[in-house]
């Protein structure tokens, strides 16, 4: 099939960017997006130009990497995919297909379709994890976990952290994924005692990100490639309210 | 000359060897401690373990990636699960058993002191996970489940739906995270080690890039820790993620460090078959599948034509008609049989014309009889991400039609030379995870790098190093030794001299070109013809790449070309090593088969029944030992030094799963 891409470009940081056109030629069906991306760069190298700068690693939809705004969608048209798992044949020969990067003030544009997303490590150094020295973790079967919160736990933590929640949302909220964080660990007796801890940890280091507020537009579950559910945002609102609570209690 | 590899395997009883070396190993006091300064290069399991650890333990840590964020590491994809012997299923495992299906799935071919240390620590693995907050799959009442695995008869495999590396991982890469916000570790995120500093006999420091602006720094510590994974993208196809590569260890292997083993190479019998010429990577279908899927093929070469040509479907093909060759040779493992077994099976009946892909090379992996007898709910419970991963890269619907699989390369034994303490024989240089060559002998069991990349950083190396840093004065190597700038120097040289050549292919081509090479020739199965062809092709691939290969752009701004380039460059380098190994090994062994080496019907071993023609033929007289290659020059052959391999506890034996 042919196509025709509409390709955001940006040389550095500080460049102002452009949408550039490239024709992307005999790309075949069975092709991944990110497979007719290597054919059309392929192009490119071969014509002594620069090729389209864009994420990727483990091509399976595990590893959150890639990060492609297709035709305005974070990951593209399907739902449950990431952009690495979008196949070609989801596309018809002549489509005119627009590629810009996740965009969002807290994920400055590197180069191209390449933003910098460390706001979310960040953001789980401030308390998305149980702190547990190696070595002093008592026998596995010591403490047993409701089937239902494991569960629970486990499908919040399927996040894969890919930043798809927060360029889909108008306010570049990173709200989802602060949630499913907070979600996954406080769902689990191991994460209970340092619940508030977390959960103000998180939500402060957001703020300082410089993401934006939830209004509540849950565009961010329909673009998650994992289908993290907004329920968590409501758990963290409420957990955040408890540890705001407690800290005044607890407060000298 | 060859030099004198010491493996430093502690004395005593195999049971007591771990527990008598820690009480004997140095201690470091934690005052003390704050003064080393130790390198992490990788932060996927055995490194994103090893710098929480150690940084916990109060020493300071610098750790590199070359992805955007330590979480990406490609320990993110693994999929089936992690062994641990646990026995919670109370079905007779143990410690010793664990250890000997590792040993004897290894094919004989691994230190068994390390590899029972494995077995050991393998339980505490599991219980840190757990109170970190790993999801592990979970019964009604509480307790963990397990699930069997291939190459073992008891269910000792812990998993998390079909993500299990991405959870293990993420209950790393928090714990990494608390230790960057203390302060303990300095972490490097898209930064590439381009060099080992070796200062006065030590390995005392790194050359990294950073990806972003290009800028070439020098790292200079007390010790260096590579946990950098494996090479099967040497393939170019394989089921590793697209950046993996062998240039850290590649680059220690050029400043001395000896590289172990390189020809065993993992080839996975599940995955999805290739389609094209334009294909970037195979995607694994987890093991896992095999506990419930059923392989097969026509029993006809007719049939299996018609299949290809879509004249029939597999469904209308009746059960006398199929052949369930993994049950059929191999019936009490049938189709749980260790990886390497699987895939040259798979082969073979491809090889034969009944194949099942339009390529001819695939095989199905049927879910009809478990659906039947489980019901489509319980089988979705079980793999539903992994079907719907598979329809969305193939297209069919896997519980309608059987997958189509084929084997690939996936993961790699050999690697870096460690002794018991994982140091390497370049003092303070330690190696852990798939970059080691340490525990897995010549194939691995389903569901042990995981458990081995964890070992290697939660409990052997913060355990081992002190051995090593008790011998050195913190900081007595500082960055102005010039042994730092003589290496900065050249690693610049190399990024301009690979710039200027301004050629007019592109890196992918030649990658793809070296990976066909190695997969014909040193790929399921290698002859000492195929091996001395392509021994002759890849310095002729190199030389074309230094003299044609196109990269666009410049040293000092992100340039994905430009980091494409110097990993193909030493795959090009390191895909000789790795035949030269196959070569001289003239048995088979585990993932290493040379077909001139294999039971025929005239061999005692077949006519009494032990094992059948076709299969695998070691030698142990000549070849029980670790082949450790030292670099002379490129395009040279390396020198071979000789660990030989000696069994205590176990009595190697033909490898039997029939
Ligand atoms: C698809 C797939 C599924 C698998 N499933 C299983 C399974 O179910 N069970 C199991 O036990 N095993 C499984 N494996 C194998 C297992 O995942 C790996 O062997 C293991 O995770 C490797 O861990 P590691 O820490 O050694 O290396 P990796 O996780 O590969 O980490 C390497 C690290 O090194 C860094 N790095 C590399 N080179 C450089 C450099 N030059 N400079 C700076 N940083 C560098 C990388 O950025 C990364 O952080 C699977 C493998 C694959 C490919
Ligand atoms: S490349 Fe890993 S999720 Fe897309």
């Amino acid at each position: 099939m042919n196509l025709t891409l509409k390709v955001w470009r940006q040389d550095g940081p500080n460049d102002k960017g452009r949408i550039e056109t490239h024709e992307a030629r005999d790309i075949p069906e069975e092709a991944s997006f990110l497979e007719m991306l290597d054919i059309v760069n392929e192009g490119i190298i071969t014509g002594g130009g620069a090729p389209i700068a864009f994420d990727h690693d483990c091509r399976e939809g595990i590893c959150g990497t890639c990060s492609l705004t297709i035709n305005g969608v974070p990951h593209g048209p399907d739902r449950g995919v990431t952009a690495c798992q979008l196949h070609m044949r989801r596309f018809r020969d002549g489509d005119t297909i627009w590629i810009e990067p996740f965009r969002a003030h807290a994920f400055p544009v590197l180069k191209d379709l390449v933003v910098d997303r460390s706001a979310f490590d960040r953001i789980i150094a401030a308390g998305g994890y149980v702190s547990v020295r190696t070595g002093a973790a008592p026998d596995a079967h010591a403490i047993p976990v409701e089937k239902e919160n494991a569960d629970a736990a486990f499908d919040a933590a399927t996040c894969i952290g890919c930043g798809a929640c927060v360029a889909a949302c108008k306010n570049a909220s990173a709200m989802l994924f602060v949630s499913a964080k907070a979600s996954h660990l406080n769902h689990l007796p191991q994460g209970e005692p340092e619940k508030h801890r977390r959960v103000l940890g998180m939500v402060r280091q957001m703020d300082e990100e410089g993401f934006g507020n939830c209004t509540n537009q849950y565009e961010c579950e329909a673009a998650c490639p994992k289908s993290i559910s907004v329920d968590n945002i409501a758990l963290l609102n409420r957990n955040y309210a408890a540890a705001t609570a407690h800290e005044a209690a607890v407060a000298p | 000359m060859s030099l004198v590899l010491d493996s430093k395997v502690p004395p005593g009883p195999l049971d007591q060897k771990w527990s008598q070396h820690k009480i004997n190993s140095a201690l470091i006091n934690p005052a003390n401690k704050r003064k080393f300064t130790i390198l992490v290069v990788g932060s996927g399991l055995a490194g994103g373990a090893a710098a929480a650890t150690l940084s916990e333990l109060g020493y300071k840590v610098k750790c590199f990636c070359y992805q955007d964020s330590p979480r990406r590491a490609h320990s993110i994809a693994a999929q089936g699960g992690i062994n641990a012997a646990k026995n919670y299923q109370n079905d007779g495992d143990s410690v010793f058993r664990l250890f000997y299906d590792t040993i004897k799935g290894g094919d004989f071919r691994s230190r068994e002191a390390n590899v029972y240390r494995l077995a050991e620590v393998s339980a505490n693995i599991i219980d840190q996970c757990v109170a970190q907050g790993v999801p592990f799959a979970r019964e009604y009442g509480g307790l963990l489940d397990n699930r069997s695995f291939g190459g073992a008869q008891v269910k000792r495999t812990f998993y998390a739906r079909g993500q299990t590396g991405q959870q293990l991982l993420l209950g790393c890469y928090q714990a990494l995270e608390k230790e960057i916000r203390r302060g303990g570790v300095e972490m490097f995120p898209q930064t590439e080690m381009l060099d080992l500093v070796v200062a006065d006999g030590h390995a005392k420091g790194i050359i990294t890039r950073d990806l972003r602006t290009g800028q070439i720094d020098a790292h200079v510590a007390d010790a260096v820790i590579l946990a950098t994974g494996g090479y099967g993208n040497a393939f170019y196809l394989s089921t590793n993620a697209m950046g993996c590569n062998v240039m850290a260890a590649y680059r220690a292997h050029r400043r001395g460090a000896l590289f172990a083993n390189p020809c065993y190479t993992q080839i996975h019998p599940t995955c999805i078959p290739v389609s094209g010429d334009y294909q970037s990577k195979l995607t694994l279908m987890s093991e896992s599948l095999r506990n419930d899927g059923r392989i097969w093929v026509p029993r006809e070469k007719a049939t299996a034509e018609k299949l290809r040509q879509g004249a029939i479907e597999p469904r209308e093909i009746a059960e006398e008609d199929r052949d369930y060759y993994l049950e059929r040779k191999y019936p009490s493992f049938g189709n749980l049989s260790p990886r390497d077994i699987a895939s040259r099976s798979a082969k073979e009946v491809c090889d034969e014309g009944r194949g099942v892909a339009p390529t001819g090379k695939g095989v199905f992996l049927d879910f009809r009889d478990a659906i039947e007898r489980d019901g489509a709910e319980a089988i979705k419970a079980r793999y539903g991400n992994l079907f719907q991963m598979y329809e969305k890269i193939h297209g069919d619907d896997p519980y309608a039609t059987p997958m189509q699989i084929y084997p690939a390369v996936h993961y790699t034994m050999g690697g870096l030379w460690v002794d018991y303490d994982l140091m390497s024989n370049i003092p303070g240089l330690h190696v852990l995870g798939e970059a080691n060559f340490s525990d897995h002998g010549a194939n691995r069991l389903g569901a042990s790098a995981l458990m081995q990349g964890l070992a290697d950083g939660y409990f052997v190396i913060p355990a081992t190093i002190a051995n090593y840093l008790a011998t050195q004065t913190p900081g007595s190597v500082t960055a102005s030794h010039p042994e730092f700038k003589r290496c900065k120097e050249q690693v610049r040289d190399r990024i301009a001299t690979i710039l200027q050549v301004r050629g007019r292919r592109s890196v992918d081509s030649f990658h793809r070109e070296l990976g066909t090479t190695l997969w014909d020739h040193c790929g399921m199965e290698r002859n000492r013809e195929g091996l001395q062809k392509a021994l002759k092709e890849i310095p002729r691939i190199r030389d074309e790449f230094w003299e044609n290969v196109a990269v666009p752009g410049n040293a000092s701004e992100l340039n994905q070309e430009l980091e494409k380039a110097g990993r193909v460059a030493d795959f090009l380098e390191f895909g000789e090593l790795l035949c030269h190994d196959a070569l001289h090994r003239e048995e088979s062994c585990g993932g290493h088969f040379r077909t001139e080496y294999q039971f025929t019907a005239d061999d005692e071993e077949v006519r009494d029944g032990r094992t059948q023609p076709g299969e695998a033929k070691r030698d142990d007289t000549h070849f029980t030992y670790v082949a450790a290659w030292e670099f002379t020059d490129v395009g040279k052959r390396p020198t071979l030094h000789k660990e030989p391999l000696h069994f205590e506890e176990v009595t190697p034996s033909i490898r039997s799963y029939k």
